[in-house]
């Protein structure tokens, strides 16, 4: 403490503020889906009627594609941080795509267990369970990919260069994060509640 | 604008261009993106629902003056005490520590403005329409015979009673959604706390230079990020649970009415942290410049704050000792509970040695600050006799509670933010305020708060439980009931003398200038109240207490500060 030195004024650095928002939301986030995720451990195997996590298929190919876009999405963000706007519009539009695979994943899968197996929000407390809380993460996947787009029309439109990099990286952040809420879910839902 | 363009014929004209200037004033509060407004604005709106969920503890303490009373419904009874509750809770102390916030972390900092102003007033529009919502059940949420009906389901709504069987109509589906929107207001106001206390601060403003104010927000802003989303996520469960068909807390189906209460008090213990953590912020503010010493102990003191928001995350179930939880739960939750005292213990004894061997001044938030720190004492006593689990047993939902959680929300929270609004509001307004109305203020409300809630401990001991709507005459308790209603009402004459002296110095007050109060911290150093964007040049600083540096050239703190 001592060290300080009294003019610290000479190199004066702060923390970038949307860095310290997008954190911030981050953690608030991580908050509900816990409470959500708890929630689900906690009614595992609790259901007194319906149909149980045995009706669930592992969905390999939606989390491989999703797990791949943060890839697509740190290539972006390197080409961005390089002035290829070119690249980085490529990379951009690759995560979109897996996101919306994904999300298209996710909705046929619900099609399978609504039509043919039964399972609703409300037929019995696995329903309930597994329908918000993969669906708590799906809407998220949803705004992710809302913002995405919005980057991916102002590109398309010429309006994003090198210097909008840190924003770009921030924006992404929040598409790690919901990247890696999924590998929680995925792990409590599918490996660990079937 | 558009009503100036069409000129009005005759004597019409002045009178319609002094309300198109009332529009236009109107307005820009409305559209208002300046930290210092949407601060202003948050706390008028505290006041106002100070007031009238005040008057529904004072209709409260009427219908329990005197036994077998029909002063209200028993269906409105339980209507006033729900809300009593939510409003005091979510829309005065959240929405006070986000206005005091909002109005001094950037100020304080050396900022010009918050990290986020268009976040900022999003955030202030969802409080303040969670809030309008909340309220309209009183007419709009369809109970009996087509009447309004607010919710009558207790502050924290436990389950079964919130399911759709047994509250039926939309009284709380309003609690549940006017809860969550508020939420979001609250998270956005935390997040941009957050970001402006690390991402705005002057020149030279390290992190332990940081006036203790913004760091308790910091900490409180990062309690709030991890215990209302929780809230958030419980209450969409409930609406899931009553819209959806769901059956999270439907026992029949397998649910749980435990996991509420798991999921409301991981919210709500924390809760009363977030609110009291700001309230040390303004104590430690106050002690220090009325008794004319730098703080005692500063990094013991943010050691400390960060330490109660941690040992505060892991305390909740003490709200449950007696829904049977295992030996081990009990005895875990006891000891963390005990180990709140720690922390505390060492912000009350840094206040203490602030004090000794001062230059005491007792102006109005002096008394208010030194009466805080004796009720906060008693209030952290039997928090620690409630922490016992065989106590708690013989006393849960008891008197014995309330006077409790209101010795530290009425006796600390409230009184200290009194502390910040006789501080701070020749800052704000640029007016002095009454020190004569103001000790009267102090006076009656410490008399009326020691009237009632010290006499609540014995009526809780002597068994009265809580939210019942009225009780036999042979308990013994009709006495000290009647005491704890006229303390109320004492208190209800100093809160509306407050207001009165509000509005009085507002138009009438003595001019303040910059610093009235020989302050230290860098919102002293602007105009009363500041300009748009308060600093003229950026400031910069050396120091905790920039403004002593410049009074004192000769003798300033970074020549020994370390």
């Amino acid at each position: 403490m001592s060290s300080l030195p009294i003019f610290a004024d000479e190199n004066w650095r702060l923390p970038s503020r949307g860095r310290v928002a997008m954190f911030s939301l981050i953690i608030g986030e991580s908050a509900i889906f816990t409470i959500f995720v708890v929630a689900y451990i906690y009614y595992i195997g609790r259901s007194t009627y319906g149909p149980t996590p045995q009706i669930l298929d592992v969905p390999w190919f939606n989390t491989v594609c999703l797990l791949s876009s943060s890839i697509s999405i740190v290539l972006s963000e390197r080409a961005i941080e390089r002035g290829h706007i070119r690249n980085f519009a490529a990379w951009w539009a690759l995560t979109i795509l897996l996101g919306v695979v994904f999300l298209a994943g996710t909705a046929m899968e619900w099609k399978r267990l609504i039509y043919s197996d039964g399972l609703s929000i409300r037929s019995n407390l696995f329903g309930t369970t597994f329908y918000s809380l993969v669906g708590l993460h799906a809407t998220h996947v949803i705004v992710g990919l809302i913002m995405l787009s919005l980057v991916m029309i102002l590109t398309l439109l010429g309006r994003v260069e090198q210097q909008h990099t840190e924003r770009i990286q921030i924006l992404s952040l929040y598409w790690h994060f919901v990247d890696a809420v999924w590998v929680v879910v995925f792990t409590v839902v599918y490996l660990v509640g079937k | 604008m558009a009503d100036q363009t069409i000129p009005m014929p005759g004597t019409l004209d002045a009178e319609r261009s002094r309300s198109a200037a009332l529009l236009e004033w109107l307005h820009s509060w409305v559209i208002t993106v300046d930290h210092k407004k949407l601060g202003i604005l948050y706390i008028v709106y505290a006041l106002v629902f100070l007031l009238i969920a005040g008057a529904e503890a004072m209709a409260i303490r009427i219908q329990l003056a005197i036994p077998h009373n029909h002063f209200l419904s028993p269906e409105l009874y339980n209507e006033f005490f729900t809300m009593h509750g939510t409003t005091m809770v979510f829309l005065v102390g959240m929405t006070l520590i986000f206005g005091f916030g909002n109005y001094f972390v950037p100020l304080m900092v050396g900022a010009r403005d918050m990290a986020f102003p268009r976040l900022n007033a999003f955030s202030f529009w969802m409080t303040a329409f969670g809030g309008l919502l909340l309220y309209f059940s009183f007419i709009g949420g369809f109970g009996m015979y087509g009447m309004g009906s607010a919710p009558d389901i207790t502050w924290w709504a436990y389950a079964p009673l919130t399911a759709k069987a047994f509250s039926p109509g939309h009284s709380t589906d309003y609690w549940a959604l006017a809860l969550i929107v508020s939420g979001f207001g609250t998270l956005g106001a935390a997040i941009n706390i957050l970001a402006t206390a690390f991402s705005m601060r002057c020149r030279g403003m390290t992190l332990l230079r940081m006036p203790l104010f913004v760091w308790l927000m910091v900490v409180a802003s990062g309690d709030t990020l991890i215990v209302i989303t929780p809230l958030t996520a419980a209450q969409v469960m409930l609406i899931i649970d009553r819209y959806l068909g769901g059956h999270f807390f439907d026992t029949q189906a397998g649910g749980s009415a435990t996991v509420w209460m798991h999921f409301f008090w991981i919210f709500g213990h924390p809760e009363v942290y977030v609110l009291i953590l700001p309230a040390f912020g303004i104590a430690s503010e106050v002690i220090q410049v009325f008794s004319r010493k730098a703080i005692f102990g500063y990094p013991a003191m943010v050691a400390a704050s960060v330490g109660i928001a941690f040992v505060s995350l892991s305390v909740w179930a003490h709200h449950m000792f007696t829904i049977g939880m295992t030996s081990v739960s009990n005895a875990f939750f006891a000891l963390s509970t005990m180990m709140v005292g720690i922390p505390t213990g060492i912000k009350i004894f840094n206040w203490i040695a602030t004090m000794w061997g001062g230059k005491i001044r007792f102006a109005t938030p002096m008394l208010f600050c030194t009466a805080f720190l004796f009720q906060f004492l008693c209030a952290g006593l039997t928090g620690i006799m409630l922490a016992v689990a065989p106590w708690d047993w013989q006393l849960h939902n008891s008197y014995f509670v309330i006077a409790h959680f209101h010795y530290t929300l009425t006796g600390s929270f409230v009184f200290c933010f009194f502390a910040a609004i006789y501080y701070w509001f020749p800052k704000i307004i640029g007016r002095m305020l009454s020190e004569k109305l103001g000790k009267w203020h102090f006076w009656l409300f410490f008399i009326g708060f020691h009237m009632t809630f010290d006499t609540m401990h014995f009526v809780g001991m002597l068994g009265m439980p809580r939210s019942i709507y009225t009780f036999e005459p042979d308990r013994g308790w009709n006495t000290l009931n009647m005491i704890v209603s006229l303390g109320g009402f004492i208190q209800a004459i100093a809160v509306l003398i407050l207001v009165w002296n509000i509005v009085d110095s507002f138009l009438h007050g003595p001019l303040a200038g910059n610093d009235p109060w020989d302050a230290w911290t860098l919102e002293w150093s602007t105009p009363s109240p500041p300009p748009p964007y308060n600093f003229a040049t950026d400031p910069v600083v050396r120091s905790r207490r920039p403004l002593w540096d410049i009074k004192h050239p000769n003798d300033p703190d970074w020549k020994y500060e370390r």
